[in-house]
């Protein structure tokens, strides 16, 4: 490993060849060196973690997320472990369900995002002077929207649709992705193999998905681990405001609004959902920052460059 | 001798965490007011070689062993703070690239008066603005304020190289090392910047080390020449000794490759690569690209032998290479491609004038290329050749006035205008191989585009399609299944070249195809090309900055000059019987050997 490195390092001009052996592409790389870090393992710990919780936990509920087991803001007791919330039904069964609404429609929309932001951003790389200026600035007004603004603004009007959801959502990263996408490639775009293309009279799609998609995967990777983050909150500040799942669902965002008033009396059924999304954020953005660590080749595990 | 100013003794350089070695048993000695050119391939540890003279590593090597000496100074034995004062005052170094060493955001005169303030030279302000202005004058510089007070962007890459020299020779070193300071100059000011640092070390005695991978370069530049392979000096010799009577196998190999202006010679390639830090073989690293290799050569390194004292090489069988006769064989190419007089052109163009944005770059082009023909464009950056080139191809992003015809046929500007027959049959190779290969598809996807677009092909035929073109390019198939990053330089360019055959091409165009590869890799693929040329008939429209290569492949030479053709005719007429002054000043400044 570090022999390979140190010749390709170098300032020879010609590449190390290294005939025989598979040379792992860009990306490998970036995750390999990514899991170097202390704080990717421990994001992709918490990640895991909750992703098993929202997939498994439904099988463990020892309720249904929509029984009434008890009166309500009843503390725990020896059927409901973490006690009832503010209608009576059991917290720990819907915590256990609740996870599956904010990391599904999160991926999702992270997903949408991810394709509208990458097909803008290519073509407004690609194709410059004032198809590229009318792009951007038709994403630059959106930008300049608060994210979870410019979500309300459609779900108020049309109503909480999970779909709707999902796709504002997504919508609402897409000018930032199409920034990150764009930068990168217009540095590909210049490229001579873009221009052999050219000559060659290839399809102006097969240009930018093949010749330039693949050669920005390395910030579009670390790209949409940091927006997975962001609608992971956006997901649950829209339940929390009554714009998400609707009652009785079980959702955690919709969990911390129902039972904010009961805070002083059944803490668990605020503070559960508030600890596992909290948690969850800071356990995508630890995978984020560790993959942005490899991408720009910090070595350390904290701090800049050296 | 007295006058020895720097020896070198054993340097050996490795791999820091590895340990694999860079550089053997380097051993050099300059003398007073001498030049001495380090010459070899890319990877074979010249630069890392010069630059430990400043007791300087890049990152991930390491000096293990040896000794050098400056003027009685034992470079490895001094402090930190010693070292500073050394460099820049008894050693200096000049960089390859002047533009990228000078601090964009500084003026000039500062950078300059920077030099001499840090090595105290000259006891007062007024001393040190006197010395700037001789430090100027030596290299041919305006020292007036307004001058000074440029940035480096608003030099030319010939001027930022001269700072850049004055700057190494401001508080007169006894020794300086040149790193290929040239390589990215044209001929015109390389040939003055290579005046100036003549001039320079002889009249103020310094040593210098002048770092290249082009011998014909040092070929009037230097005293003596020592040449490097695979991280070992093999030999090493006065400038007479190497070019008439070189010893070893490599060097004579590497003078072959040389393009020869005056068009004697036949242009050979070295097959093969180096062999980079960690993949040299046991014995002699130059085996397997020898033709004189014994088994011996296999086991062990030869020593130190040669004729005199000055002359020393690193080959068994020095005695037996040094017999044969030097010169090489006859030239075969260029002319005998020509087939009686020229008829219908293939690509005309007439009257051609190309815009960059709203300025006008080319004017009034006239030009033909014929059927079964080489023409040559030359001329230096800047000239248009390029521009010219790209609007034949379709690929000229601004306006041009003009008509470009392919057989009769007018031609839009933009490729994709062009119908798919005209895209087929005029292909286009890059300048640098490094950048028109998508670094993520590998060989196999890269040959199979063409061959998708312009053919409707099954998977067999496609199969034997880019198998023949990897062969006409003498590439293995085996080589469908890498990266470009895992190729030579010399294999990338292959590539580019066999991805431009795929599509059955009439027409090439050789947009400076070796002008990033090294010396004896460039020598390989003029011969290919000129082969290719000759026997598949293409028409060939070969853009070059280098005089000496036209004659190696071309039959008709087109001499370009700030978006203008000053010179158009047979090769041999142009270059035997220049009419402009422009191609007689081109025809001066090419090093030549």
């Amino acid at each position: 490993m570090s022999e390979i490195r140190s010749v390709t390092d170098s300032e020879l001009v010609e590449p190390a060849k290294v005939h025989g052996a598979r040379r792992r592409s860009e990306w490998v790389e970036i995750l390999h060196n990514a899991w170097g870090f202390n704080r990717t393992r421990v994001g992709v710990g918490i990640f895991a973690f909750i992703l098993l919780l929202a997939a498994l936990g439904p099988f463990f509920a020892p309720h249904s997320p929509t029984e009434f087991v008890a009166a309500p803001f009843s503390g725990p007791s020896a059927g409901t472990v973490l006690g009832v919330d503010y209608i009576g039904h059991d917290v720990l069964s819907r915590v256990l369900w609740g996870g599956r609404t904010v990391l599904g429609l999160a991926i999702a929309a992270t997903i949408i995002g991810l394709v509208l932001g990458v097909s803008f951003g290519l073509i407004a790389g690609y194709a410059r002077r004032w198809l590229d200026e009318t792009v951007m600035r038709l994403l630059d007004v959106l930008l300049a929207f608060p994210q979870i603004v410019l979500v309300l603004l459609l779900i108020s009007l049309l109503g909480p649709k999970l779909w709707l959801i999902v796709l504002m959502v997504g919508l609402s990263h897409a000018p930032r992705i199409a920034r990150v996408s764009r930068a990168a490639a217009l540095e590909v775009v210049q490229r001579d193999f873009v221009r052999a293309a050219e000559a060659l009279g290839e399809i102006k799609p097969r240009i930018l998905f093949f010749e330039v998609l693949p050669n920005i995967t390395s910030p579009l990777l670390v790209e949409f681990g940091l927006r997975l983050t962001y609608s992971i909150g956006l997901i649950a500040a829209l339940s929390f405001l009554g714009f998400g799942l609707q009652p009785p669902a079980a959702d955690w965002g919709l969990m911390i609004n129902e039972n904010r008033i009961g805070i002083t009396v059944q803490p668990w059924a605020v503070v559960l959902p508030v600890s596992l999304i909290a948690i969850l954020t800071i356990g995508t953005n630890l995978i984020a920052d560790g993959l942005g660590r490899a991408l720009i080749g910090i070595e350390r595990e904290s701090g800049g460059p050296s | 001798m007295n006058d020895v100013v720097l020896t070198v003794d054993g340097l050996e350089i490795v791999l820091d965490p590895s340990g694999i070695g860079i550089d053997h048993e380097v051993s050099l000695v300059i003398r007073q007011g001498e030049v001495l050119g380090l010459v070899g391939e890319s990877a074979s540890g010249k630069t890392t070689a010069a630059t430990a003279l400043l007791r300087h590593q890049r990152r991930g090597a390491k000096i293990a062993g040896g000794r050098i000496r400056i003027d009685g100074t034992d470079i490895f034995g001094v402090s930190d703070a010693e070292l500073r004062e050394l460099r820049g005052g008894l050693i200096s170094y000049v960089p390859q690239d002047a533009s990228a060493a000078l601090n964009p955001a500084l003026r000039i005169g500062t950078q300059l008066t920077e030099i001499l303030e840090a090595h105290s030279f000259g006891s007062s302000a007024a001393e040190r603005r006197k010395r700037l202005a001789e430090m100027m004058a030596e290299v041919l510089l305006p020292s007036d304020r307004a001058f000074l007070r440029r940035y480096p962007h608003q030099l030319s890459g010939g001027q930022q190289q001269r700072v850049a020299v004055a700057m190494a020779f401001g508080c007169r070193p006894k020794v300086i090392v040149l790193d290929e300071p040239t390589t990215a100059l044209d001929v015109t000011t390389q040939a003055h910047v290579l005046d100036t640092i003549r001039d320079l070390t002889k009249s103020y005695g310094v040593a210098a080390l002048y770092v290249t991978h082009d011998l014909a370069v040092v070929a009037n530049l230097a005293d003596r020449i020592a040449v490097m392979y695979a991280g070992r000096v093999i030999e090493t010799g006065s400038k007479r000794d190497i070019f008439r009577q070189a010893l070893h196998p490599y060097t004579r190999k590497l003078l072959a490759a040389i393009p020869d202006l005056s068009g004697e010679r036949a242009l050979h390639g070295i097959p093969g690569w180096a062999p980079r830090p960690g993949q040299r073989p046991e014995g002699c690293a130059f085996v397997p690209r020898c033709d004189w290799a014994i088994d011996r050569c296999r086991e062990e390194f030869p020593p130190s032998e040669g004729p005199s004292e000055e002359h020393q090489t690193r080959c068994w069988r020095y005695r037996e290479v040094g017999a044969q006769p030097m010169g090489g064989d006859a030239r075969q190419s260029g002319r005998d491609g020509t087939t009686g007089a020229a008829d219908q052109p293939v690509v005309d163009v007439r009257q051609l004038s190309a815009f960059y944005q709203r300025k006008e770059c080319l004017h009034d082009i006239f030009m033909a290329l014929h059927e079964r023909r080489c023409l040559a464009l030359v001329g230096e950056s800047g000239s248009g050749k390029t521009t010219l080139a790209r609007c034949i191809a379709g690929l000229h992003p601004f306006k041009i006035e003009g008509e470009i015809t392919f057989r009769g046929h007018q031609l839009a500007r933009d490729s994709r205008g062009r119908p798919r027959p005209v895209r087929q049959a005029i292909q286009y190779v890059f300048q640098s191989p490094y950048s028109s290969l998508n670094p993520r598809k590998t060989v196999r996807q890269i040959l199979a585009q063409p061959l998708r677009i312009f053919f409707d092909l099954d998977a067999g035929e496609t199969d034997a399609r880019m198998a023949h073109a990897l062969e006409q390019v003498a590439l293995d198939t085996s080589l469908l299944r890498r990266y470009p990053d895992e190729l030579s330089g010399g294999e990338r360019q292959r590539v580019a070249i066999a991805r431009a055959l795929a599509a059955e091409p009439t027409v090439l165009i050789c947009d400076e195809v070796t002008s990033s590869l090294d010396v004896s890799v460039q020598a390989a693929i003029i011969e290919l090309l000129a082969q290719l040329q000759r026997e598949g008939g293409l028409s060939m429209l070969f853009v070059t900055h280098n005089l000496a290569l036209v004659r190696s492949i071309a039959q008709e030479v087109a001499v370009m000059s700030e978006g203008r053709i000053v010179e158009f005719g047979l090769v041999d007429t142009v270059l035997e019987n220049p009419q402009a002054d422009y191609t007689r000043k081109l025809l001066a400044d090419t090093p030549t050997i």
